[in-house]
């Protein structure tokens, strides 16, 4: 559909007669390319992209090269930027993390906008260094408490969970670590296998997931275990002793969990953070974990 | 030697080439061909004029318009508080959650220009796109300080006099004031605009403000001075998309060549019964008046934002030359197809004599634009659906609750056990206050025998409600539990949180599950 035209320009025109413009004269298949002109504003505009693009590549980090890349003239770094933008995040939160960091927790506990800021801060830093052993739900799991509860080993308080979080549990190097051990009733032979299994019944009666509590059972948690976890093993908190009447445990909940433990116990370790953490970090993460729904 | 009588004859364009002609080799990259859009007077450019007027008068003072809203709200009527999340828009306030109402308006508006373009056609280019209103403006504003096309293209072929200087400095100067109050008036719809224009002049204004005037001005300058049909033709999607809009039936701006063909210069007219000529006296006026440089007669074009000034253009030669209107007209294909069987026949040429009977008026068959035209099932299913959206969101609107609630279940973990053996769930509780007094509220739990709230702003342990105060037109988070220490609970049950005032004339209800270990067989 298209025909030779000799027009007064001289040149001899194609044009496509379905559409009456002029074509390129490239041909593929029996297809022609109709010549339809962008104005030159669009063609300077490209070129200008063209040149605005190679300005780019030699002001900013560019070219792949075997080991790096080229680093652009005006020193530019995403990593610096990133570190700028992390100090001035900081810089806005000093004077806030200064107020965390001098008051007693009570205090930041009845100020709502720092108790607001605290426990967002203290999310944050709970999923970067506590999230490993309690999970980011804070509901742990076997030999790591759950957070979430009510029943507190070491104490539920804003203060007592302080202490737990800055000294840890059984940190060998903090002095002022909590620390207890339970004695190796089993493999130490300070009880035969029968007691132990009068002992772990009676323990198990004592919230009702099965076994029977006989006099004997009863006479041997008087003796070796009651200094730990109270008379009627309620617990003590002040020495670190579980409460073992109530629904929760920190190993398994069974008869035969329970003979294993009182045979050769398990002992779990927490880190002391106040070596790591600094002190308004470790606040935010109590006030945080006191906030999960537990706390006393 | 014919002597003309230039009384009855409309002046000739003889220099006035189309940009898109097909005469003229073009080369691949083409420079812009300057286009000096002659003025034109007629019904359709009064129209421009009105729509122009209209739709400038309502992007400039909307800001400035004041609306009472009490001591917890802006008093501005249109106002996108983006800062507090809070669009304003004179009795109607809008929340971030509730932003499917821009989402209804959104769709309004695409089904409203289904609406337009299937009866119309592309009316929203011809005359309500910001684009042809500013060119439009723009172009007024040319005129005033240029004069006419002719002197336009006198001053243009110039050589640069301090007089030539002094009248483009004008005519830039105004255009760029036009584009620096096009960019302040835009920033007005986002902050109070008294404050607002007051920081700006005493340049306390944040530095986004001037830096979005700067770049609307630019635009408005380059768009509506500079580029002008240039955007409409090469940067913008629109014509494209709408020109797929149209069907036969589609009221398009038209060269009835039925009528007009052959052309014949107006000294070789003969008068306008017998004719072996067509009405079109080639005057080229219709070219001359065109903003986008197009000729109407080569049909249809992607060009054409059918502003109709061509229309009028070609009516008022119509008139002097004493023939009737509507050479070009707005017609449907489908009525232009006929006219052309009749004028055709059998035939590829056009015969004027068979369109005309013998007093000189239209032959029977020839059919007149009708404005029922655009009544059909398509606009009317248009119309219904779109009016239906605007119903559904005028209703939606008026019963919605002025307080809500919104409440978000722990996944991590799903529940947990307590001491005692209960189970505790544990939610993020919002109530929203969307009204502009602060609301005492009663959150309770409906459902779930037996289960208590629970949370540090609760004392009472058996609580099943909380009172709680919200302040106007905030948000109050809430973390609370639930708690629960019936045996044998379901893994998953449902129940009910209700935020009720106190009178209990408004309330907000959501259905929220609670999850509990799965039971051992």
């Amino acid at each position: 559909m298209s025909g030779q035209d000799n027009s007064p320009g001289g040149h001899d025109r194609d044009i496509d007669h379905l559409s009456g413009v002029e074509t390129t004269g490239h041909e593929w298949d029996g297809i022609k390319e109709l010549n339809n002109p962008l104005p030159r504003w669009w063609l300077w505009t490209f070129y200008a992209c063209i040149i605005w693009a190679i300005g780019y590549t030699v002001l900013y980090p560019a070219w792949p090269l075997v080991s790096s890349a080229t680093s652009g003239l005006l020193g530019y770094s995403s990593r610096v930027e990133l570190e700028q933008t992390m100090a001035a995040v900081e810089t806005a939160n000093g004077a806030v993390v200064a107020r965390i960091a001098e008051a007693p927790l009570e205090d930041i506990l009845a100020d709502p906008e720092l108790a607001r800021f605290a426990t967002s801060a203290g999310a944050s830093a709970f999923r970067v260094n506590c999230s490993q052993c309690h999970g980011t739900g804070a509901a742990g799991g076997p030999g790591y408490p759950n957070l979430n509860d009510d029943s507190w080993i070491w104490g539920g308080t804003i203060e007592q969970i302080y202490l737990t979080i800055a000294h840890g549990v059984r940190s060998p190097t903090d002095p002022d670590t909590r620390y207890n051990l339970m004695p190796n009733f089993g493999a130490d032979g300070m009880l035969d296998r029968e007691a132990i299994k009068e002992v772990a019944a009676y323990v198990a009666s004592l919230s009702d997931i099965g076994g029977a509590a006989t006099p004997e059972g009863e006479q041997l948690f008087a003796d070796n275990c009651a200094g730990c976890h109270g008379e009627r093993g309620a617990g003590m908190s002040d020495v670190g002793g579980p409460d073992l009447t109530d629904k929760i445990w920190l190993y398994e909940g069974s008869l035969e969990a329970i003979t294993a433990q009182i045979e050769r116990p398990r002992h779990g370790m927490m880190q002391a953070w106040s070596e790591k953490l600094d002190d308004a970090t470790i606040k935010e993460l109590a006030i945080y974990v006191h906030g999960l729904g537990g706390g006393q | 030697m014919i002597i003309i009588d230039n009384t009855r004859l409309p002046e000739s364009h003889d220099d006035v080439e189309a940009v898109n002609s097909s005469a003229k080799r073009q080369p691949l990259y083409a420079a812009r061909r300057k286009i000096f859009p002659k003025r034109v007077q007629g019904w359709f450019r009064r129209f421009k004029w009105l729509v122009m007027l209209v739709t400038l008068s309502i992007y400039y003072v909307t800001p400035w318009l004041r609306w009472d809203r009490g001591p917890y709200a802006p008093d501005q009527a249109v106002l996108l508080d983006l800062n507090n999340r809070r669009f304003y828009f004179l009795f109607i306030e809008i929340w971030p959650h509730e932003f499917y109402y821009v989402a209804g308006l959104l769709v309004m508006a695409g089904v409203g220009l289904f609406l337009i373009t299937s009866t119309v056609g592309r009316a929203w280019c011809g005359y309500a796109c910001p684009q042809t209103v500013w060119v439009d403006l723009f172009i007024a504003v040319e005129q005033f300080v240029e004069g006419d096309r002719n002197a336009r293209i006198k001053l243009d072929a110039a050589p640069w006099t301090p007089a030539k200087v002094g009248r483009r400095g004008l005519k830039h100067g105004i255009w760029l004031l036009i584009g620096v109050a096009t960019g302040g008036a835009w920033i007005f719809y986002f902050a109070d605009a008294p404050t607002l224009a007051a920081d700006l002049f005493s340049l306390q204004a944040p530095p986004v403000a001037y830096f979005t005037i700067a770049i609307l001005t630019a635009t408005t300058y380059t768009f509506g001075g500079l580029m002008r049909e240039q955007v409409c033709t090469y940067m913008c999607p629109w014509p494209r998309i709408q020109g797929a809009m149209l069907d036969e039936h589609s009221l398009t701006v038209t060269y009835n060549d039925w009528r007009g063909e052959p052309r014949g210069k107006p000294a070789k007219h003969p008068s306008p019964a017998g004719k072996p000529v067509g009405d079109c006296v080639d005057c080229k006026a219709c070219v001359a008046v065109c903003p986008m440089g197009i000729d109407i007669r080569d049909g249809q074009q992607l060009e054409c934002i059918t502003c109709a000034l061509c229309i009028d253009a070609c009516d008022a030669v119509m008139d002097k030359l004493g023939r009737e209107r509507g050479l070009i007209s707005y017609a449907t294909l489908n009525d232009y197809s006929a006219n052309m069987r009749i004028a055709r026949q059998d035939d590829v040429v056009i015969q004027p004599a068979r369109v005309r009977n013998a007093t000189g008026g239209f032959a029977p068959g020839i059919r007149r634009t009708n404005w029922r035209s655009v009544l059909r099932p398509r606009t009317l299913v248009y119309f219904l659906g779109w009016s239906a959206i605007g119903m559904a969101m005028l209703v939606a609107l008026s019963l919605r609750p002025a307080i809500g609630l919104n409440v978000l279940h722990d996944r991590n973990p799903l529940f947990v056990m307590l001491s005692d053996g209960s189970i505790q769930n544990g939610y993020d509780i919002k109530i929203l206050n969307m009204t502009q007094q602060p609301q005492e509220l009663v959150l309770s739990i409906e459902g779930l025998d037996g289960a208590t709230l629970a949370g540090p702003s609760l004392t009472d342990a058996a609580a099943r409600q909380l009172r709680v105060t919200v302040e106007p037109d905030l948000v109050l988070p809430l973390r609370l539990y639930v708690r629960s220490t019936a045996r044998n609970l379901p893994s998953q049950s449902d129940f009910t949180m209700v935020v009720t005032s106190q009178d209990g004339a408004m309330s907000a209800s959501t259905p929220v599950r609670f999850e509990a270990p799965d039971q051992e067989e």
